[in-house]
C-alpha cells in the first residue's frame, strides 16, 4: 500500500481509519466445516484532514460502501481502529461517541430512499436533532441550513414526493448539515441525478467545502466525478486501497491496474465523435 | 433464417407521435426518420419523454397510456396495430434491452431456455436448434464458458453478462430495430465499454438499425451517427452526432455539453466550477408556455416565453428562436457573397 499523500503535514487528520481489517463471516458450506469468511477490507488506512475533500474510487464490490459504514460508525472495525479528533472512537465514553455521530454526516445515493416518504421535509430536517439531542434555536438552524444548500421555506411544509430528484438531494445535504457536522461523507451522491441536475449538486458541496470549511469524503465509481470535486484520491480494488494521488496524477500516469482501468473506462464525447472511444 | 430485409429504406418514420393518458401529455409530438441500419441517439433528462417514446413504439406502454400519430416501421403502423400483432413482432423486427437486466430475465427459469423461446417463438426452429443458436449468440458476446451459462440462473451470473444475455436475447430473430434504453447504466463502470462494443459489433455486423435511449452523452457519441435531443417531450435538437455536439445549436443541449465534468473543464486544482443549467426540468402538469426550456434560458425573450419554436431546417433541426451560431453563420454568408 502506499503511504498517504499529505499536502500539508503540519495538520492532523480529522477523521482517520488505521489499519482497518474488516470481515464477514459467511454461512457454513459443509456440515461440520469452519464457517467461511470474507474480507472485505485488507488493512486499510483512510484519513481526511479539516477543510480537506478526499475521493474515494473503485469498482463495485472494491470495499467502498464497506469502508463509508466504519468511517460513520454504522459497523465496528474487527481489526484496527477510527479516530476522530485524534482519539479512538470505539474505546471512549458516551460523550465521545456522541460527538463523533454529530460531527460525521452522511448524504447517500438515493434521497428518494433516504427520507421518509410519510414526513413533511421540516420534520425530516429536524430528525437529526431530536436523535443526537441537541439543544438550541432549531426554527432558526433549519431556515439557516435551507439557504445554504439554496432551497426555499415552502419546502418545509411540502413531502419528498413533490419535490425532483436534484431537489431532494439537497434536502439530504441540508439535513446532514442540521447538526453542524465537521465532515460530510457523500456515497454515490450524483449518481441517480439527471446530468444537468448532477452539476448544480457537484458544485453545491464544492461551495459548502469552501465556506463552511467541512471536510468532504466523495465516494463515487466515476474518477472525473470524484476529480471535479476533491484535491486527493484513493483508488480501491478488492478490499485494498492501490493508490493514492491528486486527480490530474491518476488521470495522466495511473500507476495501479485498477486505477487504469477506472481511466480507462471514461468514455468522452471527444473521444466517441473520434470514434476511438469503445477501442 | 434470413437477413433483415434489404427493400426497406427506414427502419421507423415516426410523424407527430403523441402519447398521453387522461391527463398528462408526456410525448408531445416528435418527428423523425431513422434509416435502415442507422443509429439514433434519444437523449433527455428524466421526464423527458424519452423512455415511454421507447414503449410506445414496442406497445409496451403502461396502463392508461396511449399513443396518436404514426409509426411506420416494416410497412406497417404501429400506432394502429393490435396487441396480437405488436406481441408477434416484439423479438422479431424490434426488440429492445432494458436497463436492468436482473428485472427483464425470469428469475426462476435457465438462462439458455429464456433465450432459446424467443427463438422458438418466432421461427420455426426445434429446441436442439433453438439451444444450439442460443449457445451461438453467448459466443457472440464473449460470454465465458457458455456450455456452462446454458443451465446457469440469472442470480448465478454478473450484471454485465446478465446485460450481454439480455443483447443476445434481442439480436436473437435478427431484428430490423433494436432500442436498447439506458443499457449500462445499471453496470459498473469498468464493464460498460466492454456491453457498448459488443452491442456495437452486434448491430454492424447484422446491419439492423439502433435506437439508444440515454442521458449519457458521451455514449451516444460513441455509438450513434444521428441525435435527437428530447426536453418536455418534444425534440429540441436534432441531426448528425458530430454536429450537434460540436457546434450545439439549441441552449440546453449546449447546457448539456457544458455541464459534463470531462479532464479538461474540469481544471483538476479544484478551481473550477461546472457550468450548469439553472432549474429543473418542469414538472408534466405545468409545462410553461411558450418554450418549455425559457426558464432556464439565458437567451429567452418574449417571444421564447409566448410561441413554441418549431424546429427549423432540414437535415439539422433545432427548435429554437435564438439558437446558437446563427450570427456566425449569417456572418459567413455575408462575407461569401
Amino acid at each position: 500500500m502506499n503511504a498517504t499523500l499529505h499536502d500539508n503535514k503540519l495538520t492532523p487528520p480529522l477523521l482517520e481509519m488505521r489499519q482497518v481489517t474488516q470481515t464477514y463471516m459467511l454461512s457454513r458450506k459443509t456440515l461440520l466445516g469452519a464457517r467461511p469468511s470474507l474480507t472485505v477490507l485488507d488493512n486499510v488506512s483512510f484519513d481526511v484532514r479539516p477543510g480537506e475533500a478526499v475521493g474515494l474510487v473503485g469498482e463495485s464490490g472494491s470495499g467502498k460502501t464497506t469502508l463509508t459504514r466504519i468511517l460513520t460508525g454504522m459497523e465496528k472495525p474487527r481489526e484496527g481502529h477510527v479516530f476522530y479528533n485524534g482519539a479512538d472512537v470505539w474505546a471512549g465514553d458516551a460523550e465521545r461517541w456522541r460527538n463523533f455521530r454529530r460531527s460525521v454526516q452522511v448524504v447517500m445515493q438515493s434521497p428518494r430512499s433516504s427520507l421518509d416518504p410519510r414526513m413533511r421535509i421540516g420534520l425530516s430536517l429536524l430528525e437529526p436533532l431530536r436523535a443526537l439531542k441537541i439543544e438550541g434555536d432549531h426554527v432558526a438552524r433549519v431556515h439557516e441550513v435551507l439557504d445554504q444548500v439554496g432551497m426555499t421555506r415552502q419546502a418545509l411544509e411540502r413531502y419528498p414526493h413533490e419535490f425532483s430528484g436534484g431537489q431532494l438531494q439537497r434536502i439530504a445535504i441540508a439535513r446532514a448539515l442540521m447538526p453542524a457536522p465537521k465532515v460530510l461523507i457523500a456515497d454515490e451522491p450524483v449518481s441517480a441525478l439527471d446530468v444537468s441536475i448532477q452539476a448544480q449538486v457537484l458544485n453545491l458541496l464544492k461551495d459548502l467545502v469552501n465556506e463552511l470549511g467541512l471536510s468532504l469524503v466523495f465516494i463515487a465509481h466515476d474518477l472525473s466525478v470524484v476529480a471535479y470535486t476533491t484535491s486527493r484520491v484513493s483508488v480501491m480494488s478488492a478490499g485494498k486501497i492501490v493508490e493514492v494521488g491528486k486527480p490530474m496524477d491518476l488521470f495522466t500516469r495511473p500507476q495501479a491496474e485498477a486505477t487504469r482501468n477506472l481511466v480507462g473506462a471514461i468514455l468522452t464525447v471527444e473521444a466517441g465523435l473520434a470514434g476511438n472511444a469503445l477501442g | 433464417m434470413t437477413q433483415t430485409n434489404p427493400g426497406r429504406a427506414n427502419a421507423l418514420e415516426v410523424r407527430n407521435l403523441v402519447v398521453h393518458n387522461s391527463a398528462l401529455t408526456a410525448v408531445r409530438g416528435l418527428d423523425f426518420t431513422l434509416p435502415a441500419g442507422g443509429r439514433m441517439g434519444l437523449v433527455g433528462e428524466s421526464g423527458s419523454g424519452k423512455t415511454l417514446t421507447a414503449l410506445s413504439l414496442m406497445g409496451l406502454l403502461p396502463m392508461g397510456w396511449q399513443a396518436n400519430g404514426s409509426v411506420l416501421h416494416d410497412g406497417v403502423d404501429l400506432v394502429t396495430q393490435s396487441d396480437k400483432a405488436l406481441s408477434s413482432r416484439r423479438g422479431r423486427t424490434i426488440s429492445m434491452v432494458f436497463q436492468d437486466p436482473l428485472s427483464s430475465l425470469d428469475p426462476v427459469r435457465r438462462i439458455g431456455f429464456q433465450v432459446s423461446s424467443v427463438i422458438r417463438r418466432h421461427t420455426q426452429a426445434s429446441q436442439q436448434e433453438a439451444d444450439r443458436q442460443t449457445l451461438e449468440l453467448f459466443r457472440q458476446m464473449s460470454l465465458p464458458r457458455p456450455e456452462q451459462l446454458m443451465r446457469a440462473y440469472p442470480h448465478e451470473i454478473s450484471g454485465g453478462q446478465r446485460q450481454r444475455i439480455m443483447i443476445a436475447m434481442a439480436l436473437a430473430c435478427y431484428p430490423q430495430l433494436i432500442i436498447a434504453d439506458e443499457p449500462t447504466t445499471a453496470l459498473d463502470v469498468t464493464v460498460q465499454k466492454q456491453v457498448l462494443r459488443l452491442l456495437n459489433n452486434a448491430v454492424q455486423e447484422r446491419g439492423c438499425a439502433l435506437m439508444m435511449i440515454t442521458h449519457d452523452l458521451p455514449i451516444i457519441a460513441a455509438m450513434c451517427d444521428m441525435v435527437a435531443v428530447m426536453y418536455a417531450g418534444r425534440i429540441v435538437e436534432i441531426g448528425p452526432v458530430a454536429e450537434v455536439f460540436r457546434t450545439p445549436r439549441h441552449h440546453y443541449t449546449k447546457g448539456l455539453l457544458d455541464s459534463q465534468p470531462t479532464m479538461d473543464n474540469i481544471a483538476l486544482d479544484g478551481s473550477s466550477r461546472l457550468a450548469s443549467i439553472p432549474g429543473m426540468v418542469p414538472p408534466l402538469q405545468s409545462l410553461p408556455k411558450g418554450c418549455a426550456f425559457h426558464p432556464r434560458c439565458a437567451a429567452a425573450t418574449e417571444k421564447c416565453r409566448t410561441t413554441i419554436p418549431t424546429l427549423e431546417g432540414d437535415q439539422r433541426r433545432a427548435a429554437c428562436w435564438h439558437p446558437l451560431g446563427a450570427e456566425a453563420a449569417a456572418d459567413a454568408e455575408v462575407k461569401a457573397q
